[in-house]
């Protein structure tokens, strides 16, 4: 039975990555994202992961040589932050239409001006539409469990999409926590081999990345779509299978108390262990009415059907956002929810918050704050349904 | 000359990995360099290709002219793509995923995708010493997107974005020495070609694809269109621009240089010069600035020819 160990998170992370049997990794050091890959150079330099590390000269050059790699056939895994993955950008588009299977890590994190290394979401909502598989986490275990399972999917026939893993810089890559790591027998019993359908093979010749003329370019992309659409599928299946193994489960939203709540707080990410510790204990007091909490784990593809379900009992829903969309007409995440309920008859009233900006802690007494608000706004109307929280003046 | 016809298909193979029937323009070199370079580079390869001419002409859906394993991602990443398939082939073949078949990785691109935007992405995979061949198809110019400057076309050419006019003599700047800057990264083997010299194009390809390291080849692609020549000129400019020492040929192996086909006298650069219509406004003293730069490089590469003590092979024409 696996024990429960202290680890960083980071280094958990890169461990069930030497599990997985990576065969190569080809990063660009940025913080907050060093530890996950100084540790996956320290296990192939001491021979106890046996795999390429490519020490590339960019983040562009390190998703290109992903690319490339994922291309002839190899388990192919990189992380990266903040400007590191506004660096990949273009790359990023064309690793999920060309269906390579690429796992990243990306410990979220601000972007420039000014320069922060600090967490938040503003490098990932810049890349919610690239095509890539998209999976926030929580914790340490969340992090270890999800990697492990995006191998799994990213690799899995009916899929071959890359998937980033969201973990928040510093919050949660560089914490201590107590994690179960699995064994190996179990991570191999779970993990099949890569077998990539398409590879580089002179035996085989293909021919990848073609251009495309308006004639085709409408269909390659409709099918992308589908395809990504459909791979919520695998990822259930995937979840399902991992959680007869390892008992742990996850779902595309997860939910915290909301049984008897009319009032719904939704989050991503580490913040999430605050605002379950906020509902814990305003209930506790007893001065508020009852609040729940709905976690956005699968936020590509977008869980519609799911997000739907569980907010069908809901009077209000309040959402935080941690990065902003200039000049919008909400916080990224936040309309998207609005979106997605936009056709729905019994919808909840939505207020949109924005915080925790480059590193900026939410306290629980902040998000008890958050969440009265809200409630108010929500019940007793305002016009301020967006705000960025905490602003000082 | 005639005796080719007789010699050519016994030393040449007349398979073709790079099939006829693909969108280039008339008259261009570059697809002939790239046809004759993929001779000599056989079947046991996979081919990394930037963005650009060869990529666009060669890669229409549904069809293809590549008949070898072939990927094109982005314009500036090639070399780290092709850094990203050497490594994995290394780490699969140790771990016995696939067979050790010691399959080539060549990248391709033209002057743009390799001296500009993607000389940060090759230089890494330079420095990294990945075992490839990069074969960039210098045609000097962004021909794909109409003859815009690059920092390999030549000083005085009129391109669209550095067009001859009354304040202007077209390109400011002197062409980018990139095969120093690849030997200066002390890489096996670099070296200059040109589909007119076929010969000595193939055996440079293949000495490059026997390094054990990442080599480097720049083949001057006459281009008809954005140079303005006549179509079937592409071959005799081709001769002309290594007989008139513009783009000499040579080879370092090892750190050691030798021209490949060197001439007792060079040829006026007019010769090659006038030919062209990207050339045709430049005035006699301009014209003579680059008949002294040019003679003044040629000099320094016959400087480090003698000084790596390699004899020169001097070509004799019809």
């Amino acid at each position: 039975m696996s024990k429960r160990v202290g680890i960083e998170v980071s280094i958990a992370l890169a461990d069930v990555v030497g599990m997985a049997n990576t065969d190569v990794v080809a990063a660009y050091p940025i913080t907050p994202q060093t530890h996950i890959v100084e540790r996956l150079a320290e296990l192939v330099a001491d021979g106890e992961l046996d795999a390429e590390y490519i020490p590339v000269e960019s983040e562009h050059s390190a998703m290109s040589a992903c690319m490339g790699s994922a291309a002839a056939g190899a388990r192919t895994f990189t992380a990266t932050a903040g400007q590191g993955l506004e660096l990949m950008h273009e790359c990023l588009y064309v690793a999920s239409a060309m269906r390579l299977p690429i796992v990243m890590a990306v410990t979220n994190r601000a972007l420039s001006a000014p320069i922060s290394v600090w967490g938040d979401h503003s490098d990932v909502m810049a890349c919610r539409d690239t095509g890539w598989i998209q999976i926030f986490t929580e914790n340490g275990q969340e992090v270890v469990d999800i990697a492990l399972c995006a191998f799994r999917i990213a690799e899995d026939k009916n899929v071959l999409l890359p998937a980033m893993v969201h973990l928040d810089g510093f919050h949660l890559s560089h914490v201590i926590e107590p994690i179960i790591m699995p064994e190996q027998n179990q991570v191999d019993d779970f993990l099949p081999p890569n077998k990539y359908p398409f590879l580089l093979d002179p035996a085989r010749p293909v021919a990848m990345g073609d251009f495309a003329p308006p004639a085709i370019y409408t269909e390659m992309k409709w099918a992308q779509e589908v395809n990504l659409q459909k791979s919520k599928e695998t990822i259930l299946k995937t979840w399902k299978e991992f959680a007869d193994i390892f008992g742990r489960e996850y779902k595309p939203v997860e939910s915290y108390r909301c049984e008897d709540a009319k009032v719904l707080l939704m989050t991503m990410g580490s913040y999430s262990e605050t605002a379950m510790t906020t509902i814990d204990k305003m209930r506790e007091k007893g001065d508020c009415e009852n609040v729940g909490l709905l976690r956005l784990r699968l936020w590509r593809p977008f869980p519609t059907d799911e997000l739907r379900e569980a907010v069908k009992n809901a009077d209000v829903l309040i959402i935080l956002d941690r990065a902003l969309s200039f000049g919008a007409a909400g916080g990224p995440v936040g309309m998207e929810i609005k979106s997605a309920l936009y056709n729905v008859t019994n919808k909840p009233k939505i207020v949109n918050y924005v915080g925790g900006l480059g590193g900026r802690d939410i306290t629980v007494a902040e998000f008890e704050e958050i969440i009265k608000k809200g409630i108010d706004i929500a019940r007793n109307g305002s016009e301020n349904e967006f705000e960025i929280f905490g602003v000082r003046e | 000359m005639e005796n080719y016809t007789v010699y050519v298909p016994k030393i040449i193979t007349k398979k073709e990995n790079f099939a006829p029937g693909h969108r280039a323009c008339i008259g261009c070199g570059e697809a002939l360099a790239v046809r004759l370079a993929f001779k000599a580079i056989g079947q046991n390869a996979i081919v990394v290709n930037a963005t650009g001419c060869v990529e666009i002409f060669t890669s229409q859906l549904p069809y293809t002219s590549w008949r070898l394993p072939w990927i094109h991602t982005l314009f500036e990443n090639t070399a780290a793509v092709a850094s990203g398939i050497e490594s994995a082939r290394k780490a699969m073949t140790r771990k016995g995923i696939i067979p050790d078949t010691n399959t080539k990785i060549v990248a391709i691109g033209g002057d743009g995708g390799t001296i500009d935007i993607g000389l940060q992405a090759l230089s890494g995979a330079m420095e990294r010493g990945h075992d490839f061949l990069y074969i960039c198809f210098d045609n000097e110019a962004y021909m794909n997107t109409g003859i815009q400057r690059s920092s390999a076309t030549p000083f005085g050419a009129s391109t669209t974005t550095s067009p001859a006019g009354k304040a202007s003599i077209g390109q400011f700047a002197w062409k980018k020495d990139m095969p120093a800057i690849a030997a200066a990264h002390n890489i096996p083997y670099v070296a200059t070609a040109n589909p007119s010299y076929p010969f000595d194009l193939m055996e440079k390809v293949k000495k490059g694809l026997a390094a054990k390291g990442p080599a480097y080849i720049q083949v001057l692609s006459a281009c008809p269109t954005g140079w303005g020549c006549a179509a079937e000129l592409s071959i005799k400019i081709g001769r002309l621009a290594a007989k008139t020492g513009i783009f000499p040929l040579y080879e370092v192996e090892n750190g050691k240089y030798r021209i490949t086909v060197d001439f007792p006298k060079l040829l006026p650069i007019t010769e090659y010069t006038g030919l062209q219509k990207r050339f045709r406004h430049l005035n006699p003293e301009i014209l003579e600035q680059i008949q002294q730069k040019v003679t003044e490089k040629y000099e320094e590469l016959k400087e480090k020819a003698d000084l790596s003590g390699c004899c020169c092979q001097a070509e004799t024409e019809e």
